[in-house]
């Protein structure tokens, strides 16, 4: 097994820095805007975007959540493993909001199409937009594309894209992977 | 562990600790999404779920109904009491006559102590114990372990006294087994004839003095005089058992402590418990309600994961 880096700290810093300054441009001051973070791997993406956004551009009063997908996915019983739940926190309903769901690596939309069904449980927002840091190109099993993406990356079907981040792995990073 | 060890709910006497916590944990995530303004996930849209009550239930049979909805089963429900049972079927036939509509999942409660054991032999579908005789009634004695870790933060190294009718209780006979699983300390205190002869061999004891037991415990689950089942004069009146194992505000307040009120349901007011106690702050028997749907849930979602495509 393989692996290649394809993102180092830095790159993924600068990264973070264009997201976040896409994100102002498109909700100014996030009054109507909610970021949900996706279980269990957006999230860290999702808390490091809310942070930056606190921190560097002064946004106030963000609203984020974590969402758990789980329950909503499409191969419950489909699987050798069974699947695990994680938590769900969302402390407010999303009826006219304006929604960005954030995840790590979008693959083959399956999950992404969970979190919109799940999402319906809190209300009709106004829009959903999808932020992801990893873009996979050529893998989508349904029409789901981002509206923000950190870095495209064709990889093929037997590699595997790995984000780690300084809270879980003690490294910012993302590697390609070959079995 | 994201699995159960067993393939059915017969009785907790079959479940391992790890069991416990992982229907837990899943009963967590369940009961946020109870709580959500749309209260229902799409999990177990292909999966049909058949309620037999043998006899008769009100809350279990709403909960595990309600429980199954939630989830997006199927569901078909069953009265003994409305069947060809009346008619002479065996319980077999029954089952089976069902089971060939593509039932996933049979809940079922039924007077014959053991009658989950001997379906789950003889038919192919899953199978959950809701209450057979005065053997056990795995899913109440859940959500109860459930309510005091939600109330106390955990189970292990609790005490809880269980009052009352002890000898035809299956929520008794479950719950010490569920307590006991997670290190709790467990008394039973009630009249010397509605506690079973053997009890102790379970690693229970036995006080039949209320005031000395509530002093000794964290947790009172209060059960239910089940006069339907008494076949013979088991105490004298309903007024002295009441005397003295009623639990009442005045008793509660001598003990110079709080104590959390636990029960079950259905609950005679006046008898085993007064109206102030059952109402009070320190009582959590309306959270076992809400409780019951999310273990539940749990339950079903955990067995559900095992049934073949």
């Amino acid at each position: 097994m393989s692996k290649k880096t394809l993102l180092n700290s830095k790159d993924i810093e600068i990264i973070l820095h264009r997201l976040a300054c896409q994100l102002i441009e498109n909700h100014n001051d996030f009054s109507n805007t909610v970021l949900i973070g996706l279980q269990p791997r957006g999230i860290y993406l999702a808390n490091r975007l809310v942070d930056l956004l606190e921190k560097e551009y002064q946004v106030k009063n963000l609203k984020i959540g974590l969402l758990d997908i789980t329950f909503y996915r499409d191969d419950f019983r489909r699987r050798d493993e069974p699947l695990v739940a994680t938590a769900t926190e969302m402390n407010f309903l999303v009826e006219h909001k304006n929604v960005v769901i954030i995840d790590d690596v979008l693959f083959s939309g399956r999950s992404i199409r969970a979190a919109l069904t799940a999402l319906e449980s809190y209300g009709r927002p106004e829009n959903i937009e999808l932020l992801v840091l990893i873009d996979r190109r050529f893998s989508r099993h349904l029409p789901i594309q981002p509206n923000y993406r950190g870095r495209q990356v064709d990889a093929i079907n037997e590699e595997r894209v790995l984000v780690t981040w300084k809270e879980t792995h003690k490294k910012d990073a993302v590697y390609i992977e070959t079995k | 562990m994201s699995e159960l060890s067993v393939e059915h709910l017969l009785g907790i006497k079959y479940l391992k600790s790890s069991d416990i916590d992982l229907i837990f944990k899943t009963a967590d995530h369940f009961k946020e999404v109870i709580n959500r303004p749309i209260k229902k996930v799409p999990s177990l849209r292909d999966i049909t779920i058949a309620n037999l009550f043998f006899e008769n239930s009100t809350r279990t049979k709403l909960s595990f109904e309600l429980a199954e909805k939630r989830l997006s089963a199927d569901v078909i429900n069953f009265s003994a009491s409305q069947s060809s049972v009346k008619k002479g079927e065996t319980l077999i036939d029954t089952v089976n006559n069902i089971l060939a509509m593509k039932v996933d999942i049979v809940v079922m409660r039924h007077s014959n102590v053991g009658a989950g054991v001997f379906l789950s032999k003889h038919v192919n579908a899953k199978i959950i114990n809701a209450g057979d005789g005065t053997h056990e009634h795995p899913t109440q004695a859940l959500l109860d372990s459930y309510s005091i870790r939600e109330k106390l933060g955990s189970v292990k190294g609790k005490r809880i006294v269980i009052v009352g009718d002890i000898l035809h209780s299956r929520v008794a006979l479950s719950n010490i087994f569920a307590l006991q699983l997670q290190g709790a300390e467990v008394k039973v205190c009630g009249p010397t004839t509605l506690i079973p002869k053997y009890i102790s061999s379970l690693g229970v004891t036995v006080e039949t003095n209320l005031k000395k037991a509530l002093e000794w415990c964290d947790v009172a689950n209060v059960l239910r005089v089940q006069h339907e089942r008494m076949d013979i004069k088991y105490f004298p009146s309903t007024r002295e058992y009441t005397q003295l194992f009623g639990i009442n505000n005045e008793i509660l307040d001598n003990l110079g402590k709080k104590i959390v009120i636990m029960h079950p349901g259905p609950i005679n007011r006046g008898v085993e418990i007064t109206s102030d106690v059952a109402d009070s702050d320190e009582s959590i028997i309306l959270n076992q309600v809400e409780n019951g749907v999310a273990v539940r849930m749990a339950v079903i979602y955990l067995l559900a994961q095992q049934v073949k495509r």
